[in-house]
């Protein structure tokens, strides 16, 4: 009886790996406000900073962003766009926004090539992103002496280390689910302070997921609009449709 | 040369060219239709509905997309995001396909409730079969296109089933992908395939579809010939014109299905990773295998089948068997009675027992595998094949209920 209970319940798993992760550490959700736009402004401000020197997101034009997200050229120009274009002048406002690392480059440097950002909320989904970037511990068996306690063995550095601060893995024995006992993560200690205390480092981390889950889908506002007059519109219709075929029908029994 | 008298007008100098009016008549207006069509009845105009709207967002879409291994990723994240509401066309064309998949899913259902692929429909049925068999070969390399990694990965994987056949097994990979990868040249040919070829098959083979069912009348929900009983002017007594009767009727189906499509394409387009998968907004990689390849929802049921034989080959035959033997039904089913209204408990256990297997090996299907799982997928594919031998051996000596004369 309960071997067939786990097997039900094995079965009753979530579909993909993309909703799981109970054993990874950190494992907490967020919401995004897609009304806080001041929010995904200091994100996309923390993603030119930090992540666009090696990652692109180049499915997304800057204007496109600025119009998005209430910025306007000039403030794009001053502030989001840090990059030179082939010519070697300043990166247009219409441009992609793309990064100046080679692929041969990332490759060199971390083995892979950093991937383009402008889909990962959609493929890691928000939740990840947060831990993600929130889970970078010192690991001194790694070539750049970090590790991850989402994404183990991650080739990428910790990039917001000056903001976190360093912080050291703490462990404990569990079951593993098949008998046998492993070795999870089940929290951080820092032991060297960043420039932001853990709950301001907490709200950088949300703003800039809260940034890429825009970049993602940066029509998912409209899409919404549009679905709320579309589903209204065709709720009314539905109605006239009901009684046309009503008053057509009467006659047949 | 026609020897009516004109009609005159605009009307009568087609008519006089064209059958116009006479096919306007023959498949609408003076197409008698039994008159108690129920809910179930609402997913052959429906499926014509996502046809159309297929097609014409497909038009749309090759408009900006590029079939190139280099670009075609990128080509599908530009339509979303610089072509003027190219979001939209790709949301409704992504769903479109799902939901493609549930209409004629459910259309194939009432078939089986309602024994539509009896006699003399027969024809109706395997004309039926290869739309079905088509919108599959449609749907499977239209997911290719993106260029993601589930499209790569899951074409990888079905095209690989095709090197189980032995002697040709591998030589016949190589010819469909047109390289030793899946890679370049598979791209331009699926698509190629997807926007044209595949396409004016299941046009064509619609048309046979309809005409077919036109030629012999359609069934109802009582399973009953409404042509058996006719009026003095030879129209039957339980027939309705489709027009108008059933097209306003339809038109009240459309918009409730419009409801339910434009919930999911406004605000769920991924359906929570079953109509469009995560892994999918990755770009294709051939170095990289994701953990975790699963098919799009509507190809579950017959993955999990193949997956649920150990031994390969044998697992291939009997996934192409679960669909082949589909085609067989009219035949199988030596019942006489057509509809699950008058038809025996057996019958109503059978059917159920199908509808379990099928969600079930559809659900197992798009989960990675575990020794549970296993067993649970063979229970279920069991059932599936249970389904149709069962039929066969309870529809010779059938204990059914009378059936009426007329519809009820």
């Amino acid at each position: 009886m309960k071997q067939s209970l786990i097997i039900v319940a094995a079965l009753l798993l979530p579909v993909s790996a993309w909703a799981a992760g109970g054993s990874t550490y950190p494992n907490d959700k967020i919401d995004i406000d897609w009304s806080d736009k001041a929010a995904m402004q200091r994100g996309a401000r923390t993603f030119v900073n930090y992540c666009m020197s090696c990652h692109s997101a180049k499915y997304s034009r800057y204007d496109r962003v600025g119009r998005d997200l209430g910025i306007s050229d000039e403030m794009v120009l001053q502030n989001l766009i840090f990059t030179t274009d082939e010519k070697g002048e300043k990166t247009k406002v219409g441009a992609l926004m793309k990064t100046t690392m080679t692929k041969q480059y990332g490759e060199q440097a971390f083995g892979v090539a950093p991937p383009d950002l402008s889909l990962i909320a959609r493929s890691r989904g928000v939740n990840w992103l947060y831990n993600y970037l929130r889970g970078f511990y010192v690991d001194e068996s790694r070539p750049l002496g970090m590790n991850n306690g989402v994404f183990d063995s991650v080739a990428m550095p910790h990039a917001l280390v000056e903001l976190q601060g360093s912080q050291k893995a703490r462990r404990e024995m569990r079951p593993d689910g098949h008998g046998g006992e492993h070795e999870v993560i089940v929290g951080f200690d820092l032991i060297e302070p960043g420039s932001q205390s853990k709950s301001e480092y907490d709200a950088t981390v949300h703003d800039l997921v809260a940034f890429l889950d825009y970049v993602a889908e940066p029509y998912k506002q409209t899409r919404k609009n549009v679905g709320t007059g579309v589903i209204i519109f065709l709720f009314l219709l539905l109605i006239l449709t009901y009684f046309l075929k009503k008053e057509f029908w009467k006659d047949i029994h | 040369m026609n020897n009516k008298p004109s009609t005159g007008g605009l009307i009568g100098w087609i008519d006089d060219r064209f059958p116009l009016t006479k096919m306007w008549e023959e498949h609408l207006s003076k197409y008698y239709a039994p008159k108690n069509f129920n809910f179930w009845y609402f997913f052959g105009s429906l499926a014509l509905l996502v046809l159309v709207l297929q097609i014409i967002t497909g038009i749309f879409l090759t408009m900006h997309y590029k079939p190139d291994g280099e670009m075609a990723f990128e080509s599908v994240e530009y339509i979303m995001r610089d072509v003027d509401w190219g979001w939209l066309l790709r949301y409704l064309h992504s769903t479109g396909s799902s939901a493609f998949f549930i209409v004629v899913y459910l259309h194939m259902f009432r078939g089986l409730m309602y024994g539509s692929y009896q006699k003399p429909r027969e024809l109706i049925w395997l004309f039926g079969m290869f739309i079905f068999l088509a919108l599959m070969a449609e749907a499977f390399m239209g997911y290719l296109l993106p260029w993601g990694q589930m499209s790569y990965w899951g074409a990888q994987v079905i095209i690989s089933l095709f090197g189980a056949i032995p002697v040709i097994g591998d030589d016949l990979t190589l010819w469909i992908r047109g390289d030793f990868v899946i890679a370049d040249a598979t791209l331009n040919r699926f698509f190629a395939l997807h926007v044209i070829a595949v396409p004016l098959v299941l046009l064509l083979l619609v048309v046979m579809h309809i005409l077919a069912l036109h030629e012999v009348g359609s069934n109802n929900p009582d399973g009953v010939e409404i042509k058996k009983h006719k009026d003095e002017n030879g129209i039957p007594l339980d027939g309705i014109p489709f027009h108008p009767y059933y097209t306003v009727k339809d038109i009240v189906g459309v918009v409730g299905f419009l409801i339910l499509f434009s919930a999911v394409v406004f605000f769920a387009p991924e359906m929570g990773g079953y109509f469009l998968e995560h892994a999918n907004f990755i770009p294709a990689n051939p170095f990289q295998t994701p953990e975790h390849i699963a098919p799009v929802w509507y190809f579950t049921p017959f993955y999990a089948i193949l997956r649920a034989i150990p031994h390969k080959l044998t697992g291939v035959i009997a996934m192409f068997a679960s669909i082949f033997v589909l085609f067989l039904l009219p035949w199988i089913d030596r019942g006489k009675v057509h509809s699950i209204r008058y038809r025996s408990q057996s019958f109503k256990w059978l059917l159920a027992m199908l509808v379990v297997s099928f969600i079930g090996l559809g659900y197992l299907g798009a989960l990675p595998v575990s020794d549970g799982r296993t067993l649970f997928a063979q229970i279920f594919s069991v059932g599936y094949f249970g389904f149709f031998l069962g039929l066969w051996v309870i529809s010779k000596n059938e204990n059914t209920k009378p059936v009426p004369e007329r519809v009820q």
